[in-house]
């Protein structure tokens, strides 16, 4: 704040403070020839006014709420740019980006200065910090058997992923189920921590342009038939002809392949749906679901406990 | 009876209007005065954009059906908020908005970091029906958006308005302003929108 606008403050707050303080006194006074109690000489339908002074509970708190105002404004900041004798603050506001905020959050310290927000921080730091970093430093097999690491996975599991694979981990259209021994990328304990940490993003291009509706219809009809389903031969034998261009993604057998994403397409677990319209609606438009990256938001620590908790949904102890 | 020296002002009906507008302005002339000419009021945090003409228009339709009523954009610095919704907002984020939407009424989650948090495609599920994602939410479904198009009529001129008021859209912007929305559905301006809040800071990163 310029030193203009700190003085305005300043001038403005003070100013009024010591008016109502004058106002106050002044006010105390008997400034009427009447004596205290007596009638004062003027009379409306009968009803007189008596000479009273303000009374002294109302003028005590008067006085107190001053005392309050000016002991406040010493210790937290409210004149203009006087930080307060405490150094109090809510939170480092006057920053431009993360990295500003960091070093507001680091000079804070240094300075002994309380912001308050830091300060929660640096407790919860100091309370949650240990918990997180033991769980860090022990294994997948030793999370596994740890119920209250768990517990915690799943505290943040429902505060960060169950928006998209619901609740119960369970998924839905197009967002998958946790649960399942079913994975696009991979169910090792170090591929789920993989894709929480960078994220993942689909890439099954659209067909419509390249096939026509017959095309897509044969191939929709081949792909069923690749989890057993008996679709019609003709159909079947033609959609195979044109599912060498698939398998350069699904494999020759459909079978998908993991270090790319794609799905595998033998098994009766579809992420979209299997009916043969929702295949073809996939091969017409492709899909592009994207599982977003997770390293900024929760860190390393938390992101090893929340891989547990859904290595947990898949895995027995 | 003269020496009662305040009713002179009590029974002056223009002096009491005037010492009453003093009393009430101080107040007004301390708080919110200075903050109109305070640097962190007035300059953007570092990667601050404005917004692009879809999202511009995503903006009015978030306004339009209300979804401040039940969604604020405003984390407050508790590391109850910080640790659910990111980095407490900051007044250099809000600088380009006019109106700011800020909010105070959480029904649903705040949404000032809601810009990557989750991918386009759930956006629309949840915007055509949250429960199909969310089987616990209250909120609305919106599967209206899906339908209507945008004409891009007004967009060219929201953006000079804006624009009076001090975000640095270029010509170029403007005039492709129509070009770069018509035909699209309000569904894809307001998810635009959506993944576009409060990601200044982290491009700054």
């Amino acid at each position: 704040m310029s030193s203009f606008w700190s003085a305005w403050i300043i001038v403005l707050t003070l100013g009024l403070l010591i008016a109502l303080i004058v106002l106050l006194r002044w006010n105390m006074k008997n400034y009427t020839d009447v004596e205290e109690g007596e009638l004062m000489d003027h009379e409306f339908d009968g009803i007189v006014e008596i000479n009273n002074p303000l009374p002294k509970w109302w003028t005590y708190l008067f006085w107190a709420c001053f005392a309050w105002g000016f002991i406040y404004l010493a210790l937290y900041p409210g004149l203009g740019n006087f930080p307060g004798l405490l150094g109090w603050k809510s939170s480092n506001q006057d920053v431009q980006s993360l990295a500003e905020s960091k070093a507001a959050m680091k000079k804070a310290k240094e300075e002994g200065l309380i912001v308050q927000y830091d300060r929660e921080m640096r407790a919860a730091e100091a309370k949650y910090g240990p918990i997180f970093e033991k769980y860090a430093s022990q294994s997948i097999d030793e999370l596994l058997n740890n119920e209250k690491a768990l517990e915690v996975g799943q505290r943040l599991f429902l505060q960060n992923c169950s928006q998209c694979h619901g609740s119960n981990a369970m998924g839905g259209q197009g967002f998958p189920n946790l649960t399942d021994d079913d994975w696009l990328y991979g169910g090792s304990y170090e591929t789920i921590k993989t894709t929480l940490r960078n994220g993942r993003q689909g890439q099954m291009p659209a067909w419509g342009e390249q096939f026509s509706d017959q095309q897509i219809t044969a191939l929709a009809n081949y792909v069923a038939s690749l989890s057993g389903r008996e679709r019609d031969a003709d159909l079947v034998a033609q959609g195979k002809k044109l599912f060498t261009v698939c398998a350069a993604c699904h494999g020759q057998d459909g079978k998908g392949n993991q270090n790319i994403g794609s799905a595998n397409l033998t098994d009766s677990i579809w992420l979209y749906g299997g009916s043969i319209s929702t295949i073809k609606e996939t091969l017409k438009y492709g899909r592009h679901g994207v599982m977003p990256a997770w390293k900024d938001i929760l860190g390393e620590d938390k992101i090893h406990v929340v891989a547990a908790y859904i290595y947990s949904l898949s895995h027995d102890k | 009876m003269s020496k009662i020296k305040h009713e002179s002002v009590e029974k002056n009906l223009g002096w009491l209007s005037i010492f009453m507008i003093i009393a009430i302005s101080i107040g007004g002339l301390v708080e919110i005065t200075p903050l109109i000419f305070q640097k962190q009021t007035n300059e953007p945090v570092d990667g601050l954009k404005p917004y692009t003409a879809l999202q511009l228009e995503g903006r009015d339709i978030f306004m339009r059906e209300g979804c401040t009523n039940c969604h604020s954009q405003m984390i407050r610095p508790f590391r109850a908020e910080t640790e659910r919704y990111g980095h407490y907002s900051l007044a250099g984020e809000s600088v380009w908005e006019h109106p700011f939407l800020w909010g105070s009424k959480r029904t649903g989650p705040d949404l000032a970091r809601v810009g990557g948090r989750y991918s386009d495609q759930w956006h629309y599920v949840h915007l055509m029906n949250p429960r199909n994602v969310v089987p616990e939410s209250n909120m609305p479904g919106f599967p209206w958006l899906a339908e209507r198009k945008l004409t891009g009529e007004l967009t060219a001129k929201k953006m000079r308005v804006f624009r009076s008021f001090g975000v640095p859209y270029t010509d170029e912007q403007i005039a492709n302003a129509k070009q770069a929305v018509q035909g699209k559905t309000e569904m894809e301006a307001l998810i635009a929108y959506l993944q576009s809040l409060g990601t200044a800071l982290k491009r700054a990163e």
